[in-house]
């Protein structure tokens, strides 16, 4: 009885995640005749029609574009960026490290409405204000906390005795993290960029505050949004959501955790 | 300092100077650009235009609402998911992607996701309809109705941001040792006494970080607000961005950014407040 109960539970959540995203995979999916009619139907006209016109339409290419490159640099600069610390927290006893956990997780309680409109002043005082990068900056700046705390866990996991060993058989330490260290992280580290990517690629607010000319496809679509017609923003919005399938799928077992116990 | 001693604080050196440029400086420079005006004058200008504007007060109450309506509502989804995906239920890898995809769907997807379910001709009035609960279409977006739109955006923001919440406890169930549980089966504790004595004294860290967490992502609440409510309906941060999208003043856009900062350091210092751990407590 108590197991019924359960999966009835777990059955109704799903459906509460999936059917809202079945609805908008049907509104993308259909031709403006099916969005436009009422009532709708659930299993509409299948159609490329709205799509189509939404990857033809005037700046969506470049947007898309700016969106996937920002995206890509955010993900590549926090890895930089995290992977040394997230080493050094994973390996080493120090003094201050728990402090330097504590000061990175803290940055997060600090909004980004307060932090991107300062940037957009900065951005426009070193010309790359409206780039790519001055978003990708942004966006490593939010990712970063959430990815060296990532990072830590997934070094950790990678057991020491096989770094030693390898230091055992003549690697330098250098080596050693080269050889031993980085193939058992790799899939780790890429889940970690992963969440960084996934994170720029959803982000809006900063992205508006700090483009212009050359908006991310959020911020496009955003911009437009009250004069776009229904097709346009359906099949924006399922551009905004496709990549989770994928990426979810991907890293659901990493997220576990992230930014949980460790603030205790 | 030997090589040995110094090499990991050299492995923070990045990130910390990375954080220093691109997160404390802007920080600093907020709080410089509130406090003056557009002509570079140091004082209140610029909050004072903030507060008189017809549109703040509305914005921050509308914030405010939805945080505490949204917050009981996904603390609870939250926990019955976890417990799911952490319980002896087939299948929890499925569960587990299912109930963490919204955490990978941008504000703004899925706030036309909503959008297209709350419409006048969408698919909650096609569906009430069908059922015969109204007999025409119910205007759910009607901007003369504000509890209407703001309960829309609470479902949405439910919808979305519960898959956070979902991570970080189910971290917190995980790390719970099963010789607690085993010994509350000993003792013959129904699952509720369990539930009541066991689980969630033992989770209330794992809550508490969940809530700050949420509460401060609440407080940034934007793209959602937009797809639903339009320009009908306001809170802070869609006014911060109007600040500095359409009035381009920075001044005005900072003194948003800086409430936004204070509110959700004393939703923070309520949240520890109301849940202190044990050693707090004198335990």
């Amino acid at each position: 009885m108590r197991r019924v109960l359960a999966y009835g539970a777990a059955v109704l959540l799903a459906g509460w995640i999936l059917v809202p995203i079945w609805f908008v995979v049907v509104g993308a999916f259909s031709t403006a005749d099916s969005v436009y009619s009422y009532p709708l139907a659930a299993w509409p006209d299948w159609s490329l029609e709205s799509m189509r016109f939404f990857v033809t339409s005037a700046g969506v290419p470049q947007a898309l574009l700016s969106s996937v490159v920002v995206a890509l640099l955010t993900g590549v600069l926090t890895l930089l960026l995290a992977a040394p610390a997230g080493y050094a927290l994973a390996r080493f006893v120090f003094p201050g490290a728990s402090a330097y956990r504590l000061t990175v997780l803290a940055t997060r309680a600090f909004p980004v409405v307060v932090l991107s409109i300062p940037l957009a002043v900065f951005f426009l005082q070193w010309g790359i204000y409206d780039t790519v990068w001055g978003v990708a900056f942004m966006h490593t700046a939010l990712a970063l906390p959430f990815v060296v705390l990532m990072v830590a866990g997934v070094f950790a996991g990678v057991p020491v005795d096989i770094e030693e060993a390898a230091q055992i058989f003549g690697c330098s330490r250098v080596g050693a993290f080269r050889r031993a260290v980085v193939p058992n992280a790799a899939p780790g580290l890429a889940a970690a960029g992963t969440f960084a990517v996934l994170l720029s690629y959803n982000e809006v607010f900063a992205a508006s505050i700090l483009t212009l000319q050359e908006p991310t496809l959020p911020v496009f679509v955003l911009t437009g949004l009250t004069q776009a017609p229904l097709p346009f923003r359906y099949a924006g919005a399922l551009f905004l959501l496709a990549p989770a399938f994928l990426f979810i799928l991907l890293i659901r077992k990493r997220l576990i955790g992230v930014g949980g116990p460790t603030l205790r | 300092m030997s090589v040995r001693r110094s090499l990991p604080y050299l492995l923070l050196v990045p990130s910390v100077a990375y954080l220093l440029i691109f997160f404390a400086s802007p920080m600093v420079q907020a709080v410089g650009l509130a406090f003056t005006s557009t002509t570079g004058e140091w004082g209140l200008s610029s909050l004072s235009a903030m507060v008189s504007d017809d549109r703040f007060w509305p914005a921050v109450w509308t914030t405010v609402i939805l945080l505490v309506v949204l917050l009981p509502i996904q603390l609870a989804l939250a926990l019955v998911m976890s417990m799911i995906v952490t319980g002896r239920l087939r299948g929890k890898g499925f569960w587990l992607y299912v109930f963490l995809l919204p955490l990978g769907v941008s504000e703004l997807g899925a706030g036309i996701l909503w959008y297209s379910i709350f419409v006048e001709q969408g698919w909650l009035n096609t569906v009430l309809q069908a059922v015969g609960i109204v007999d025409r279409p119910v205007l759910w977006l009607d901007y003369r109705e504000p509890w209407r739109v703001i309960g829309t955006i609470v479902v949405a923001e439910a919808w979305r941001s519960t898959s956070l919440l979902v991570i970080i406890l189910v971290g917190g169930l995980r790390a719970i040792p099963r010789d607690y549980l085993e010994a509350a089966d000993v003792f013959h504790a129904g699952q509720w006494q369990r539930m009541r004595h066991v689980v969630l004294p033992m989770l209330r860290p794992t809550i508490r970080t969940a809530l700050i967490v949420r509460v401060v992502l609440a407080f940034e609440v934007f793209a959602t607000v937009i797809a639903l409510g339009g320009t009908a309906t306001d809170t802070l941060a869609t006014q911060a961005n109007r600040a500095y999208t359409e009035f381009q003043d920075a001044h005005l856009a900072s003194a948003y950014g800086l409430v936004i900062l204070v509110v959700s350091l004393v939703a923070v210092g309520i949240v520890l407040a109301a849940l202190p751990t044990h050693k707090e407590r004198g335990e």
